[in-house]
């Protein structure tokens, strides 16, 4: 033990007199968002691998520029610079993770300036957007650069089967213009084409294409505590209902496995829908929020006109959240007459 | 056998309990300080007026100051000695409130007191000495016992909580007691069976406490003939203790919001103040002393002692040996709910549970940020509220506006604050917002 000081007086002037409680936990901020930093990690290295150094490229580039962006409006707006608590950072990685491995290099510059400085700091930063920043980068670019947007595909170095005149089109492409018997022939096998997705060995945006992966990411921030379950889990749970029943040929026809593994369904599940800002608070709403995404993404992917729905869904449900947040809230302990529990 | 440990349903924190630091450490006596600071309002109620004058010679237990109207409880001489004075005392809620000093005369004899078999006492009895003794809830509200005591005649109880609970992290008082007194405890609960007419009481007591379930279960199983007394063992969650979440963990019924518990039939009472109405009405005893936790990584020695009412913290902090460099806050109370302290003057009373001698690694120094809307405060509130909205309303300069987010069911447990990553004042911002907006 140190050596106890022999004193009864002392200057309080050290002493600090906050209400309570005077103990906290040490979770914060800046340890959720890095530790969620750290879960997209995995599915980088993964992309580097197949896509080559060009995707390790774009998403230093994004996330610069998100960081920069970030730093310069809150300068320009007054504002305290919170580069440090990660948030730019998981901005950029995702942006950059929503955008196809062969898009020009200034393409994610642009995004990050729609999503950060227009999207997230001019509506009150952290935690007071409406809209999920690298979504609305990613609908921007769409928007701009379309072409880019929706051609700029990279074909994976390891696949082994056959490059036809389909090239790199993304597997939800094929299964929109083409049917699912097509991706089918292209890939040898249905149970080819499950472990290919589930370890992210096809073509598709820089971050989304290991299903495995994101997986394992989502699980430990769910196990951490710092996400809940129940968004993920409506949101896919619809898509692969909805798609097991209307996505065939014929109703009950459609294959849900196919549709979970391709596309954004688990970077947007784990990583964009959970968003704290931008999904609503409680349970109930939650579990509404995940169900509207999934309705909507399947809603886009069988009648719309893009093969992929995810990031729109996400964009307009995020729109209902402040609804969703007042009419659903948590259930009162014995609240008093008049009051709805 | 497999035991089933109880809890209560919503919300609920479980921070580092820190509670090895005295568990282990027997309730230890310390000297009677040279004066004490009787506080003449030492909890809920109305102030006492003096019933002394300066330079009055008081015996230990003699009333000094009595309400005259309204709620509140007596105060007693605490040590037998003179009074030196009728000023004001630092107190860490009310600021500086009346109190009266006895200067000890170290000469005077121990006071001893002479048991009695309460079975021959009459109800009306029991409770006069409960009344005499100045008895008031223990826990920390510091309710007048006898009040509790009297439930008015349409409150049908039938059940009695004593609340072992101690979820507070750091304090082991209740703790060391239910060990050592388990017995008396025991007694005690038989009295207040008796003093309400019901046969039926619960002893909850949390699950990292299973000495101190051990001892009770043995007491309970010898001593309590005639009256069925069971200890219900609870899950560690915090705040257990909150008689509300206690009352539907124990017994599954929820008193409604404003309620009391009477309105569900139950009478809930702390074990501390179980012993002191043992010790009342068997003994005669008022309340002159009370059991507080000392601890925290700020004191050179953490104890569990046996104080005199009105004994100065800075006698107890001498007794123990000094406080330590890098002290950063001093807390009377739990973590959670407690309030720090500025000034070692202060006088112990009848609801300290504890005085903690916080480090700067102990205690919460973070600077706050937005809400960054993540929902742990939604998740963590016992009582389903929204501390979130009620923050950001506050702080919008809205806080008339926060009664629809049940700003008035709160009862201040911090869960909220604690769990929040932005470490938002959420305690701050509720009693603001209380202040402000309408019931």
């Amino acid at each position: 033990m140190e050596k106890a000081e022999k004193i009864t007086t002392f200057d309080t002037h050290v002493l600090s007199v906050s209400i309570s409680p005077h103990v906290k936990s040490p979770v914060t901020v800046e340890k959720i968002m890095w530790t969620v930093v750290a879960c997209l990690i995995p599915p980088l290295i993964l992309a580097t691998a197949i896509f080559g150094i060009r995707v390790l490229i774009i998403t230093h580039i994004s996330v610069i520029s998100c960081v920069l962006t970030e730093a310069i409006s809150e300068k320009a707006l007054g504002r305290p610079v919170t580069i440090k608590d990660g948030s730019a950072v998981i901005t950029g990685i995702l942006l950059a993770y929503v955008i196809p491995p062969g898009v020009p290099y200034y393409l994610p510059i642009l995004g990050a300036v729609m999503a950060i400085f227009v999207t997230k700091q001019l509506f009150g930063g952290l935690g007071s957007n409406i809209f999920n920043p690298a979504l609305i980068g990613r609908a921007f670019l769409m928007a701009t650069f379309p072409v880019a947007m929706t051609s700029a595909w990279i074909t994976p170095k390891y696949l082994t089967f056959n490059v036809d005149t389909l090239s790199s089109a993304t597997p939800l492409f094929i299964v929109k213009h083409y049917g699912i018997q097509a991706l089918i022939q292209k890939y040898g096998s249905l149970s080819y084409i499950y472990k290919n997705f589930f370890v992210g060995i096809r073509p598709g945006c820089i971050g989304e294409t290991s299903a495995f992966l994101l997986l394992l990411g989502g699980l430990y921030l769910i196990y951490k505590g710092y996400i809940k379950w129940y968004i993920p889990v409506s949101m896919i749970g619809t898509i692969a209902l909805l798609t097991w029943i209307f996505g065939g040929e014929h109703l009950f026809q459609g294959n849900p496995l196919v549709a979970i593994l391709s596309g954004g369904v688990m970077l947007g599940a784990f990583f964009m829908a959970t968003d704290y800002a931008t999904s609503p608070n409680y349970k109930t709403a939650q579990l509404i929020y995940g169900a509207g995404i999934g309705a909507i993404t399947v809603l886009i992917r069988l009648k719309g006109g893009y093969p992929e729905g995810v990031c729109y869904a996400i964009l307009l449900m995020n729109g209902f959240t402040p609804a969703l947040d007042s009419w659903f809230k948590p259930e009162r302990f014995a609240p008093p007459k008049g009051v709805k529990k | 056998m497999e035991r089933v440990f109880k809890t209560f349903k919503k919300g609920g924190i479980h921070p580092p309990e820190r509670k090895e630091f005295t568990d282990h450490l027997p309730i230890e006596q310390m000297p009677i300080p040279s004066e004490v600071d009787i506080l003449l309002s030492q909890h809920f109620g109305a102030v006492c007026k003096p019933l002394v004058k300066k330079k009055s010679k008081v015996t230990e237990g003699d009333i000094i100051g009595d309400v005259e109207k309204g709620l509140g409880a007596c105060v007693h001489a605490s040590v037998t000695g003179t009074v030196k004075d009728i000023s004001f005392s630092p107190h860490p809620l009310l600021v500086s409130i009346p109190s009266i000093t006895i200067q000890t005369d170290s000469d005077a004899e121990i006071r001893q007191y002479e048991p009695e078999d309460w079975n021959s006492l009459s109800r009306e009895e029991m409770l006069n000495r409960v009344k005499m003794a100045g008895i008031v809830g223990m826990g920390g509200a510091g309710f007048p016992t006898h009040v509790k005591l009297s439930p008015p005649p349409e409150a049908k109880v039938d059940t009695l909580v004593i609340n072992g609970a101690e979820c507070e992290p750091y304090l082991t008082v209740d703790h060391r007691l239910m060990v050592e007194h388990a017995k008396e405890i025991v007694e005690g609960i038989k009295i207040i069976l008796t003093i309400l007419g019901i046969k039926r009481g619960y002893v909850g007591i949390e699950a990292n406490k299973p000495d101190a379930i051990e001892e009770m279960e043995k007491a309970v199983k010898e001593g309590s003939n005639g009256f069925d007394i069971s200890v219900v063992p609870l899950k560690v969650k915090y705040p257990q203790g909150s008689e509300k979440q206690l009352i539907e963990a124990v017994t599954g019924r929820k008193v409604p919001a404003f309620g009391l518990p009477f309105d569900v039939g139950v009478v809930v009472q702390n074990i501390g103040t179980t012993r002191a109405i043992y010790e009342a009405v068997v003994f005669k005893k008022p309340v002159v002393e009370k059991v507080v936790t000392i601890s925290g990584r700020g004191i050179s020695r953490q104890a569990n002692l046996r104080v005199r009412i009105g004994t100065r913290l800075k006698d107890i902090v001498e007794f123990l040996g000094g406080t330590i460099p890098g002290l950063k806050k001093i807390v009377v109370g739990g973590p959670m709910m407690g309030f720090a302290i500025s000034t070692l003057d202060y006088p112990i009373t009848k609801i300290t549970s504890g005085v903690l001698f916080l480090t700067e690694d102990e205690v919460d120094l973070y600077d706050y940020k937005p809400c960054i809307r993540c929902g742990f405060c939604l998740d963590a509130c016992p009582m389903g509220l929204q501390p979130n909205e009620i923050g950001i309303y506050v702080e919008a300069g809205r806080a008339e506006e926060t009664g629809q987010f049940g700003v008035f069911e709160c009862f201040e447990c911090g869960c909220c604050a604690y769990v929040c990553p932005s470490k938002r004042p959420l305690v701050q911002f509720i009693r603001i917002a209380k202040m402000k907006a309408k019931r």
